[in-house]
């Protein structure tokens, strides 16, 4: 040691990340308690308001929000009630989904506030009023997936992100719940929210529930957030999650769910070690309890189960038939309870779930995911989206990463819902390519997609009886009769785009009756 | 066989796909007395049109005395069901009245006489009392089947987890249709969330001799079919018998006994009964296999 001067140093001005000479009264020594600098955090304001103030947000920026509070978040709309209040104009709204509570976002598009809006999907009054032409912009519409890779390769670029936390520290460790201080208002993972706090310029949690640091574990590090306010409700627990999802007693579905089962056994991916998601919808939840048996008669476990967990698969995890979770969204309290309790019950972000810019991610590793379909058509399109009368009624959700991922893609629907045909010629909507997907179970048949003929004959051999997606499709229109065609107008309302970015499809405008 | 109200539409359409044996539409009792009209053109809408493959389609009338059972009649003949379902059969005469109109019926549409098979239903005291000459009265009588609910009402009493108030109907139902030579079907069992229970009835209908159960919610067509689908025990047991006497046939050896125990015509013919029913289970199939 001794003196020595910064110049003398051989390549200094080469080497990164070395600043000047250290001088001791540039830092700063605390001595307040943990106590007292938990209640000074700067971190902490007193209002949205003035969190939005701090974040800088200004016309035309883009904000985000995360639905893991489903149809019981106020989060959102609080937010936006304060936005329109302080004049902002021109945002574009990017949240991971919307839902039916969200309908007082057509007042603020109304008034100029919303712009543009990118989401999973959407429901209710919201979603009628855009598919009848309420906003000049389309709607771009992203998989879970695709939303993670659009903002991982800054090409969705988040400025502020407001993210509904059930739990956070003074400092920002926020999570879906709290282990030592829950006030009843849970949402488990928080897997959604991670890519929004790892990428947004600016994060806000919002919280109605401030709990001693260190906040652990977290399902977002107070390293991605820079402000938090306390309100006092973030949303209402019954619509947040129910206590269970139950199994269907509805016999065609069990129907259906017995037969996925069969076939997946009769493909021989029901090995050891196998790994397994299953989509929301009572046939798809159903196919566990089916596989619960053959799982135990063969004396085999799965490696692990993905997605939307709910109770169904906490259960098998419970009985030691799978080996671990990975909880992008916990669908049910049981899941969240899991998620609280179990070890090997892990909280993923949506890009470790389903980015596409991730060869790695959970979807890739699939063996074998089971999804729902609102219809799908004889080349095997899926459409999640759009109803029979054309109208935005649903969310991509991850179901075209899960179904590009997983090696058996099953899709499980009836033949058709009332007298709206399922399997139809030619999908309203793609949001699903056909290509991904492998079978249709329907409660009328099996069918197994032309472009995998090693996959049918094994089906056969195994005692599956398979007919083709036309047989299927002439059944259903046998029963129901052809249903009159929607009419649009040409206006594009909203752009359907694949995992990687590419537009798939686009969602037009229904005209007034 | 599966009971399906006939104006369900939902009910109808995909009534084939649950695996019974036979399908009832109901004309009757599940449909409300504002709706019998659209239940008989649905039911024959969904004959004539649907495929219901190989099921056993059978569809449950109205009385003639309620005034509808000829125009139900004049429409689900024509729609060429397997069975015609006669609700609250007393005597032996609600058969033939029925019969004859389902002959004049048959005539008129040009459908062979005697296409139309019937099944009655016993539902009272005095249907029970009668349940021998309900079952001699006509040749298109299949079976007879007891309908408890009417029936325990008319006895003034209810249904008890036993059954044991069923004990005599189901008795006289029994050899009747024995004695007849007909098949023998047993009533609903109505709390459809209790798979226990109806486990335990139909083992017991099972043991007494029935066909078959009628069942209200497909739910339970799969616990029923497992009790009077053969064991694996059964059918083995079945095929050495039936190879014993193939073999002391083949030696012209007049007394046939397998494992030290004689083998009389009683134990063949239920050997051959317990393979039949195997068969079209699709269980001895599968084991040949």
């Amino acid at each position: 040691m001794g003196p020595f001067k910064l110049n003398d140093i051989p390549h200094i001005n080469e080497l990164p990340a070395i600043g000047e000479e250290f001088r001791d009264t540039k830092i700063e020594k605390h001595t307040s308690s943990l106590k007292e600098r938990s209640e000074k955090s700067s971190k902490l304001l007193p209002s949205i308001r003035e969190a939005i103030i701090a974040t800088g947000l200004r016309d035309g920026m883009t904000i985000s929000f995360h639905h893991h509070f489903r149809n019981g978040d106020y989060v959102l709309n609080m937010v936006m009630d304060e936005i329109a209040a302080m004049g902002i104009k021109n945002l574009t709204l990017a949240p991971s989904s919307l839902l039916e509570i969200h309908e007082p976002l057509i007042e603020h598009i109304k008034n100029g506030v919303i712009k543009r809006i990118e989401t999973s999907g959407m429901r209710g009054e919201l979603a009628t009023a855009i598919s009848h032409g309420l906003m000049e912009y389309p709607v771009v519409f992203r998989s879970h997936g695709g939303r993670a890779y659009a903002i991982e390769t800054r090409r969705m670029r988040i400025d502020v992100a407001f993210l509904g936390a059930p739990s956070c520290d003074p400092f920002g460790n926020a999570n879906g719940y709290s282990r030592e201080n829950d006030n009843g208002v849970i949402c488990g993972s928080m897997g959604y929210a991670k890519c929004d706090a790892q990428y947004a310029n600016k994060v806000v949690i919002i919280t109605d529930n401030i709990v001693p640091f260190p906040n652990a574990p977290f399902g977002i590090p107070e390293s991605d957030v820079d402000f938090i306010v306390e309100v006092d409700k973030i949303g209402d627990p019954s619509g947040i999650m129910s206590g269970a999802t139950r199994y269907t007693k509805n016999p065609k579905e069990l129907i259906i769910a017995e037969c996925a089962a069969n076939v997946i056994e009769a493909s021989g991916k029901l090995t050891d070690g196998f790994s397994i998601q299953m989509g929301t919808g009572g046939a798809s939840l159903a196919v566990t309890r089916f596989l619960e048996s053959k799982m135990q008669q063969k004396g085999i476990k799965a490696s692990f189960a993905l997605g939307g967990i709910t109770g169904s698969m906490v259960s098998l995890f419970e009985k030691g038939l799978i080996k671990k979770l990975l909880d992008v969204q916990s669908f049910d309290l049981d899941a969240a309870r899991s998620l609280i309790n179990n070890r090997f019950h892990q909280q993923i972000s949506a890009s470790y779930y389903a980015s596409p810019g991730n060869p790695g991610s959970a979807v890739n590793q699939l063996d074998i995911v089971v999804l729902s379909a609102l219809e799908i058509d004889t080349d095997f399109n899926v459409n999640v989206l759009t109803g029979s009368d054309g109208v935005i009624r649903g969310a991509i959700g991850g179901h075209c990463d899960t179904a590009a991922g997983a090696s058996l893609t099953i899709v499980v629907c009836p033949l058709c819902r009332g007298r709206i045909p399922t399997i139809v010629k030619s999908v309203n909507t793609i949001t699903t390519p056909g290509k991904t997907v492998d079978v249709i179970v329907t409660e009328q048949g099996v069918a197994v997609n032309p472009r995998r003929p090693e996959l049918e004959e094994t089906l056969r051999k195994n005692g599956i009886e398979v007919c083709s997606s036309q047989e299927l499709q002439e059944k259903a229109e046998k029963m129901v009769g052809i249903p009159k065609p929607i009419r649009y107008t040409d206006k594009i309302v909203g752009i359907v785009t694949y995992r990687d970015g590419s537009v798939i499809d686009v969602i037009r405008q229904v005209e007034e009756e | 066989m599966l009971f399906v109200p006939g104006n369900n539409p939902g009910m109808i359409q995909d009534a084939y796909i649950y695996g019974s044996d036979s399908i009832m539409f109901d004309l009757e009792d599940s449909v409300s007395v504002g709706e019998k009209d659209s239940a008989r053109c649905l039911v024959y809408e969904a004959l004539t049109n649907l495929d219901y493959g190989t099921k056993e389609t059978v569809v449950r009338i109205n009385s003639l005395e309620s005034g509808l059972g000829i125009s139900d009649l004049e429409a689900i003949v024509r729609a060429r069901p397997n069975v015609i379902r006669l609700p609250k059969t007393e005597f032996a005469a609600d058969v033939t009245d029925c019969e004859k109109e389902i002959e004049r019926i048959e005539k008129k549409a040009g459908i062979a006489v005697g296409t139309t098979k019937m099944m009655a239903a016993i539902e009272s005291a005095i249907g029970v009392l009668n349940a021998k000459e309900i079952a001699f009265s006509s040749k298109r009588l299949i079976g007879i089947a007891l309908g408890a609910e009417d029936y325990v009402t008319n006895l003034k009493t209810n249904r008890s987890p036993e059954g044991t108030e069923l004990m005599f109907a189901r008795s006289m139902i029994l050899h009747a249709a024995r004695a007849a030579g007909i098949a023998a079907i047993d009533t609903v069992y109505s709390d459809v969330n209790n798979e226990e229970g109806l486990i335990a009835e139909a083992t017991l209908i099972k043991h007494l001799g029935f066909d078959g159960k009628s069942v209200i919610n497909p739910r339970q067509i799969a616990p029923i079919h497992k009790i009077f689908t053969p064991t694996e025990k059964d059918i083995k047991k079945s095929m050495a018998i039936m190879e014993a006497i193939a073999e002391a046939n083949r030696k012209g050896s007049g007394v046939i006994a397998l494992n030290g125990k004689m083998i009389d015509k009683p134990i063949v013919e239920r050997a051959k009964w317990v393979l039949k029913l195997a068969r079209v289970s699709g269980v001895l199939k599968d084991m040949e296999e």
